[in-house]
């Protein structure tokens, strides 16, 4: 296992190589380092020699990918790109245009992204399993039916319905919790029960109809038929056999978002004044903060790789017949 | 958290009994415990900072700079502005806006001198000076905040100014440090910080304008820039135009005239800075923990930054090394009337904790002010319905809804303009030939300002009759103020003129129902849209429209904003739109964006139509120097005729802003120029208290309804369950 884990890792390298080359290729197509540095400085007043200035403190000064001026390898290392990349490979992440310390700000930012990402997924895995478990049960009578027409329903809203019409109707009509915001410590639980509630209430539709499909395509195997024959209850069949053999695709798609959850969501963190990664990754592209979203996309595409490793390696656990080489 | 998940998860029987409904219920009780920690359940504000009068706001945008060397937004300058304190400052409730001693002890000194640096004789006028003194005294006594980096051992040396890189591992805020110390301010803090302006590595946005005028200010940057290693701590360097006379006194002199100097010292660029900050701030691992002058400033104002959170809340409380200040004892008249000299007299500031919270998206804002929980709000176009109403003469009204609450309503015109402008360098609709003139006069009647105001701001603006808004001195009230190329005066009130006018002016260009007669060829324009999502495209079609009312075609070249910064630049572009918020209120600061020696084109100036008119320059440089009187009345007057025939821009309107606040804030007076509001609020903290309780009364039925629907959906499921758990049994 161990050697597959390292040749996985190898292979990370040319893919983050390409995510942040295109990266630097599409802010850069958008934006000269001319004007990101007049962005930072404002409208009024700057003169060329500031802006000149700003580029050299902050390695604009030099050309984009390919430097002709420079002889051998320093045509490529003596670049924005290659000045702006390497250290990205230890994870210092340095400073954001501004001057804010990237790595620091990231520390602090993950926490608020974990306490909603978290429960949203626990509750939402055990809420979506459970309902797509009585689905299975009451297969082809009026409540599968009913609850699957239901989640269909759910899945057509919007996500921004969920969060205005729950914003008015809980924190705004009937006063239960604050409309938005955030605090540290103990404080944060009642800023963080509206947006999970709304998180948890987004995933079931999909969440369920899936689980359902999943729960569905087990209960038709012959080793549950088996295990019916055999007299089991119908509670044993589900819980003990149909849920255990259904864990893997389930698997796969929780532990490969788990990475993720660092990452926050961009929508419920803006909507609810949570101060986590998805915030801050919209404000540096709002503020056109090019280190930022160079390290964000770049922590981004780490966490996803981890997340498909990991994924690997949840199938040997989950299923001792797959074997990792 | 687990009480969620009870609440909606139809649990499997066994699983039911296994816990128990008495578990459930107490999850349940947990739950509204856990919500309705403190007087109500919806509460956004932190418990720990609500005591003593404390002011609640939100901010939209986080500050980026705090550093007075850097800021210039209205962001960071509602932060910067209670805690730094420049020279001088303006009256909160005159108008127009009035300048008063602030840190200085009384209005600066002026002194004309010769070549030679000798007084120039009586009499002789100012314009001659070779150069111009400002001498100012500030005031003794006046001590910074208590801060870590003033701090000091018995022997007298500096805390903090030695750290190592282990001294720093439990430091994440400034807080983290436990002693701190003050001192006073003095003059030379002041040379300070004008030396910090002019360093390159600060990126100080006014350096350059600053440079034309401060003696030495370019030397002192080229020395610095051209120099390897120059230490933060700029003591040691001398520049010649500014030096300190005294404790309390310093001079900063300036090449030529610069009458407009006076207002910069009002601003916080020239707020004093003591050297021990940077040394403090400058220390390896400072800048890791993000432990810089951007994020922690240090001041002598009635206020400090005490929780510096940009991504959540930003706290300021009352610096308690603040020496006071007597609220003013005179205003504007009608100031009586409306309470804003109840408290004349009485030492500021009232308020002893303001909270800013972060809050992105305007709904939720809203829904907070409405409860009660923000103090102060702006109006988002989403709600406007909700808050103002016309009367049948078109006055500005609060709803039924807002004045049940209690809700104040002031209006305010902004010094700023927004203008379509027309790129004189085009050979269409540039140029100063009839032909061209003609054309842009047409299309400034036909773009109809009064409708956009209406359609697209509520209201919110008046139309422009030139580049200088209201309240900036050289406007003229009635006729004799209006655009005449534009508007006629009917029954005491500006009316545009028809459209039958504006295309009789089409015809005489030679563009007769938008044919040009040289070519025969339709009239097509473009215009430099910056952004084309489906907020500017209501815009854009109606702009669309109102050219089309010529039989002009105008085709939109939708861009980002720095793409259309290039294009302004090099003056590619045609026709657009742009707008400039004063930096001061001085009519200089409006009539240069149509200077000559500032086209963008030229000198990546203000001045964006690249408008270039030897008269009009001529009668600016004469403006510029004098002070505001009869005479310079008489060359503004001259000069808003030259623009007004010329048309270089549509002049689109000045924006008015519409501020609510609740019952319980007191001296809430609009102002557009100055930030340094705080300390001169004050907030009826039982009022406040007794309204909060009434309007945020939870609604819980819900909730047991909720639980009910819940149950009346699971027990069919349940009873299905266990029915077919017993015909499987036999």
């Amino acid at each position: 296992m161990i050697a597959y884990i390292i040749r996985r890792a190898l292979y990370a390298i040319p893919i983050l190589i390409g995510v942040n080359l295109l990266t630097f290729m599409l802010f850069f197509v958008v934006n000269s380092p001319e004007e990101v540095a007049r962005l930072h400085l404002g409208d009024k007043y700057t003169t060329q020699e500031q802006v000149e200035a700003w580029k050299q403190e902050h390695g604009y000064d030099k050309p984009l990918l390919y430097n002709p001026e420079a002889a051998g390898l320093d045509s490529l290392t003596d670049t924005i790109f290659y000045t702006k990349s390497v250290r990205l490979f230890v994870f210092d992440f340095g400073n954001s245009d501004s001057g804010r310390n990237i790595g620091h700000d990231i520390r602090q930012r993950m926490w608020p992204s974990l306490a909603i990402a978290v429960p949203s997924l626990i509750l939402g895995l055990l809420l979506n399993a459970t309902l797509a478990l009585m689905l299975a049960f009451f297969r082809a009578s009026y409540l599968d039916v009913g609850g699957v027409v239901l989640c269909v329903i759910l899945m057509s809203i919007s996500s921004l319905f969920y969060i205005i019409g729950g914003q008015y109707l809980v924190g705004k009509l009937l006063q239960l919790v604050p409309i938005s915001g955030y605090d540290t410590g103990f404080e944060a639980a009642k800023f963080l029960i509206l947006p999970v509630i709304i998180s948890v209430i987004y995933g079931i539709g999909s969440g369920t109809r899936w689980y359902r499909t999943l729960f569905l395509e087990e209960i038709s195997k012959d080793y549950v038929r088996t295990a019916r024959a055999k007299g089991l209850s119908e509670q044993w069949v589900l819980f003990r056999h149909v849920l255990r053999n259904a864990l893997i695709p389930i698997l796969t798609g929780v532990v490969v978002i788990l990475p993720l959850l660092f990452m926050g969501s961009l929508i419920t963190e803006s909507f609810f004044g949570i101060p986590g990664l998805g915030s801050y990754t919209i404000d540096a592209i709002q503020r056109q903060d090019f280190s930022i979203v160079r390290a964000m996309v770049f922590l981004g595409t780490v966490l996803y790789i981890l997340g498909l490793l990991l994924t690997d390696i949840s199938y040997t656990l989950a299923d001792p017949r797959i074997r990792l080489r | 958290m687990n009480s969620i998940h009870f609440i909606t998860n139809p649990t499997p029987v066994r699983f039911i009994r296994r816990c128990g409904l008495s578990r459930l219920w107490g999850s349940v009780a947990a739950l509204v415990l856990l919500a309705g920690c403190g007087d109500s359940w919806n509460d956004p504000r932190g418990e720990n900072l609500g005591s003593g009068s404390v002011l609640y706001a939100s901010f939209s945008d986080r500050p980026q700079f705090m550093d007075p060397a850097r800021s210039y937004t209205t962001t960071s300058y509602s932060f910067i502005q209670q805690i730094y304190e420049p020279p001088l400052a303006y009256h909160y409730l005159k108008r127009p806006y009035e300048l008063m001693p602030l840190s200085a002890a009384r209005m600066p000194e002026v002194l004309y001198l010769d070549g030679q640096g000798n007084e120039l004789p009586p009499g002789v006028p100012a314009e001659e000076a070779a150069y111009t003194e400002y001498q100012v005294e500030i005031k003794p006594g006046i001590l910074y905040q208590p801060h870590p980096a003033l701090a000091r051992r018995e022997d007298g040396s500096y805390r903090y100014h030695d750290l190592a890189e282990a001294d720093l591992e439990s430091v994440n805020a400034l807080a983290d440090f436990t002693q701190t110390g003050s001192r006073e301010l003095v003059a030379e803090d002041f040379v300070y910080q004008i030396k910090r302006l002019a360093d390159p590595r600060r990126h100080c946005p006014i350096a350059g304008i600053i440079a034309e005028y401060v003696e030495g200010f370019a030397e002192f940057q080229a020395h610095i820039q051209n120099t390897e290693g120059v230490p933060m701590d700029l003591r040691g360097l001398s520049m010649s135009g500014v030096e300190s006379l005294s404790r309390y006194r310093y001079r900063v002199r300036l090449k030529g005239t610069y009458p407009q100097f006076i207002y910069w010292l009002a601003m916080p660029f020239f707020a004093p800075m003591p050297w021990e900050a940077d040394v403090f701030h400058e220390q390896p691992g400072m800048a890791q923990r993000n432990l810089t002058l951007h994020w922690y400033p240090i001041g002598t104002g009635p206020y400090m930054l005490t929780e510096n959170n940009p991504n959540l809340r930003m706290v300021l409380e009352r610096n308690p090394n603040f020496r006071g200040q007597p609220y003013p004892e005179e205003g504007e008249p009608g100031d009586e009337g409306q309470g804003y000299l109840d408290d004349r007299g009485r030492t500021m500031p009232f308020i002893d904790r303001a909270v800013f919270s972060l809050e992105k998206e305007s709904i939720p804002r809203w829904s907070k002010f409405l409860q009660g929980y923000y103090d102060l709000s702006g109006i988002g176009s989403d709600s406007f319905d909700q808050a103002i109403e016309y009367g049948g003469g078109g006055e500005v009204g609060l709803t039924d809804a807002m004045e049940e609450k209690g809700i104040v309503l002031r209006t305010a015109v902004d010094l700023t303009v927004f203008y379509m402008g027309f790129n004189m360098l085009d050979p269409v609709v540039g140029g100063y030939g009839e032909r061209s003139r003609l054309l842009r006069r047409a299309i400034s009647i036909a773009v109809d300002y009064e409708e956009n105001i209406s359609i697209f701001t509520n209201g919110r603006g008046i139309p422009a009759q030139g580049p200088l808004p209201p309240q900036i001195f050289g406007v003229r009230e009635g006729e004799a103020g209006i655009n005449p190329y534009v508007y006629r005066w009917e029954d005491g009130k500006a009316v545009r003129r028809s459209i039958e006018e504006a295309r009789e002016l089409m015809r005489r260009a030679g563009y007769q129902n938008g044919i040009d007669q040289e070519t025969g060829k339709p009239l097509v324009l473009y215009f430099e849209a910056v952004g084309a999502g489906p907020d500017a495209k209501a815009s854009l079609n109606w702009l669309r429209k109102q050219f089309a009312k010529l039989d002009i075609q105008l085709v939109i070249r939708a861009t980002d904003y720095n793409r259309f910064r290039a294009k302004m630049r090099k003056g590619t572009g045609q026709i657009f739109q742009w707008g400039w918020h004063a930096d001061y209120p001085d009519p200089e600061n409006f009539l240069f964006l149509l200077y000559g020696p500032n086209a963008q084109v030229d000198t990546n100036g203000p001045n964006s139509a690249n408008y270039k008119n030897p008269e009009y320059d001529a009668l600016f440089s004469q403006m510029k120097n004098i002070p505001n009187g009869e005479r310079r009345q008489q060359i503004i007057d001259r000069m808003m005729e030259i623009l007004r025939r010329d048309a270089p821009w549509s002049w689109g309107f000045h924006p008015v802003s519409y501020i609510l606040s609740h019952q319980w804030v007191h001296n809430n007076k609009p102002t557009t120029m100055s930030y340094n509001t705080l300390k001169y609020r004050r907030i009826d903290t039982e009022s406040r208290a007794a309204a909060l309780q009434e309007w945020n009364r939870p609604t819980v039925w819900p909730i047991w309804a909720g639980l009910g629907v819940l149950v009346l959906l699971i027990l069919p499921a349940l009873i299905g369950f266990l029915r077919r758990e017993r015909e499987r049994g036999r």
